[in-house]
């Protein structure tokens, strides 16, 4: 069996799927294929299987968060970076997540090794991804609240203490407070 | 004098007080009827190099299921990222692959470098190749010591340890820090090689490949270490790339890619060097393909060396003064180097609102930076795919069946650094 000629990947997924394509963009010799949300499953077991394209490595998947500018159609942006090994080339799927639907189809069906990046988006961006075998937080602890790489979630950091602001900073932390009182 | 009893201390512990519906549909039903064990093991274990908790089914000694715990160490560097300017981001870089910070520096500047559109004179790409291969050769080293360490071979630790201690020396010269010098800068490097980083480059290249063979007689032939090794945590090929594996570990099952020669970067492609394979996919060929590698390594620095030497003194950064600070001596006679200066390390240098992904081969595996730039001086998403975070994800597949004690091995073979995987 010989393999077949490279095709582009832009070209074949209109020809076979003419909904989920949605728009194709270049930026410093990247392409980008920007996939209808419903149907990215299908379009990553398309772009896995056909001959011509063979996108059998999933490189990453990396969520991005377009609050508060809204450059973008919707809020949310995930990108799935593709890689061939048979035609050495890469290409980028993208679908935009909008803020009161926040969900994906998985991929996991398709490239097992998504398994881990989509929690981690679950956990750090509040995007979950639908028929996921384990949709559990990854990173952060079980029970933390908020997703910390939404851009509207502080940045968050330890106020330093001096001897003018002490009493203020230890009215936020009961445990110390309680240390302090049993000391005395 | 009496000791005296402090008051109110109880000692508190005893049975977990979580339940075992928790883990209904992770583990496998007879955990439930108590017929297979559950263990612990981490996050503080010696074997796990970092603070990985593994959750392990068994049966008997045999595993069953096994759940890896990571987060132990997340740190927030990529939401830290989107809080700083693109220049001063590198120093957090440092610390994600802690036992190769010259690798995340690269991939990170590369990105910045691909957002932005900013030039890398020839000789700073010379001299990234130099310090990533010499890094290289350093994450191997500790990886070879532990792994062996793990497996019951002390002195393999210690010889290692002898020869990575030169090459920090080396790190040393160029950037002042042995560990994270921060060395690699959007645009080039930090400053020119020193003048004694050649010579002690040399002495370093001379003698390396006999100690390489040292490690090999204390291993590759060993009857002990074989059985430890051949035939455990088998991964086919496919079942590799399906798991995004990549790095020695996926040659290690005899898949030819290495981004160095798929898709050079940083000039790898006029240097003359062959990818090591192994062929079964086990622990053993995993060791043979990264020790393989070290020689490899060897002969790529050998390479820049020549090269090097030809030009010790030259161009190592980008003289786009837009993107990168002008030398120190100049602020003294040009207003616009001050002005750039000043602009520079204020404000910092804009990005388009774009994404650019860019990877590279680090010693684990392929090491991946996603950034979104917002059209002013701060990203607003960076992300980093980590090859530990993918390969400890694909360790249940790797583990299931083998004998709680190959677990050892397994987890030594994939080469993971906790700081890689949870950021």
């Amino acid at each position: 069996m010989f393999p077949q000629q490279a095709s582009d990947p832009a070209a074949a997924l209109k020809a076979a799927l003419p909904d989920a394509l949605l728009d194709v963009k270049e930026f410093r010799g990247e392409i980008t294929l920007i996939i209808q949300r419903e149907q990215i499953a299908e379009v990553a077991r398309f772009m896995r299987d056909t001959p011509g394209l063979l996108f059998t490595f999933l490189s990453d998947i990396s969520a991005v968060d377009y609050y508060p500018e809204a450059t973008r159609p919707e809020r949310f942006g995930v990108s799935y970076h593709l890689y061939s090994l048979l035609y050495n080339r890469k290409v980028r799927l993208k679908v935009f997540v909008p803020e009161d639907d926040t969900t994906v189809p998985t991929a996991t069906d398709v490239w097992p090794s998504a398994n881990w990046p989509e929690r981690e988006i679950f956990d750090m961006m509040g995007i979950s991804f639908d028929g996921h075998p384990d949709m559990r937080r990854l990173l952060m602890p079980e029970d933390w609240d908020g997703h910390p790489h939404r851009r509207d979630y502080p940045l968050g950091y330890e106020t330093i203490q001096f001897s003018f602001n002490v009493e203020e900073i230890l009215k936020h932390k009961p445990s110390a407070r309680d240390a302090r009182s049993t000391n005395d | 004098m009496a000791i005296q009893q402090a008051p109110d201390t109880q000692i508190q512990g005893g049975q977990w007080d979580g339940s075992l519906e928790e883990l209904r549909g992770l583990v496998s039903e007879r955990a439930m009827t108590g017929e297979t064990m559950l263990l612990n093991m981490g996050p503080h274990h010696p074997s796990t190099h970092g603070v990985l908790r593994l959750l392990l089914e068994l049966d008997g000694e045999e595993i069953v299921t096994c759940i890896p715990d990571i987060g132990f160490l997340h740190t927030g560097i990529e939401k830290n990222i989107e809080s700083k300017s693109y220049e001063k981001a590198v120093v957090l870089t440092d610390r994600m692959d802690y036992l190769s910070p010259i690798s995340n520096n690269t991939v990170y500047s590369m990105a910045v470098e691909k957002l932005a559109d900013i030039d890398v004179p020839e000789r700073a790409q010379l001299i990234r190749v130099t310090v990533l291969e010499l890094q290289r050769l350093a994450s191997h080293l500790v990886w070879l010591g532990t792994h062996a360490i793990d497996l019951g071979a002390m002195s393999v630790f210690l010889y290692c340890f002898r020869e990575r201690e030169k090459i920090l020396d080396m790190l040393e010269m160029l950037s002042g820090q042995r560990l994270m010098g921060s060395y690699i800068r959007p645009g080039g490097v930090w400053r020119d090689i020193t003048p004694e980083f050649l010579p002690a480059l040399r002495a370093f290249l001379d003698i390396v490949p006999s100690r390489i063979d040292d490690y090999e007689t204390l291993l590759t032939r060993n009857p002990l270490w074989i059985d430890r090794t051949q035939g455990i945590g088998v991964v086919e090929p496919e079942v590799a790339l399906a798991w995004g594996i990549s790095g020695p570990t996926l040659r290690g099952s005899g898949v030819n890619w290495d981004i160095r020669k798929s898709s050079p970067y940083m000039g790898y492609e006029t240097f003359d060097f062959n990818v090591p394979l192994g062929e079964h996919g086990d622990v053993y060929d995993r060791f043979l393909c990264r020790v393989r590698e070290m020689r490899v390594t060897v002969k790529i620095l050998y390479q820049a060396y020549a090269r090097l030497e030809k030009q010790p003194t030259g161009i190592f950064r980008s003289q786009n003064r837009k993107f990168v600070p002008p030398p120190r001596a100049e602020l003294g006679r040009s207003m616009e180097a001050v002005i750039h200066h000043f602009k520079l390390w204020t404000e910092g240098f804009s990005a388009p609102d774009e994404e650019v992904y860019v990877s590279i081969e680090s010693p684990r595996g392929e090491i991946g930076c996603y950034m979104h730039g917002t059209g002013g001086t701060k990203p607003r998403r960076v992300h980093f795919k980590t090859p530990s975070f993918i390969h400890i994800g694909a360790l249940p597949v790797m583990t299931k069946g083998h004998l709680i004690a190959d677990l050892v091995a397994i987890v030594g073979s994939i080469d993971c650094v906790l700081g890689d995987c949870d950021r």
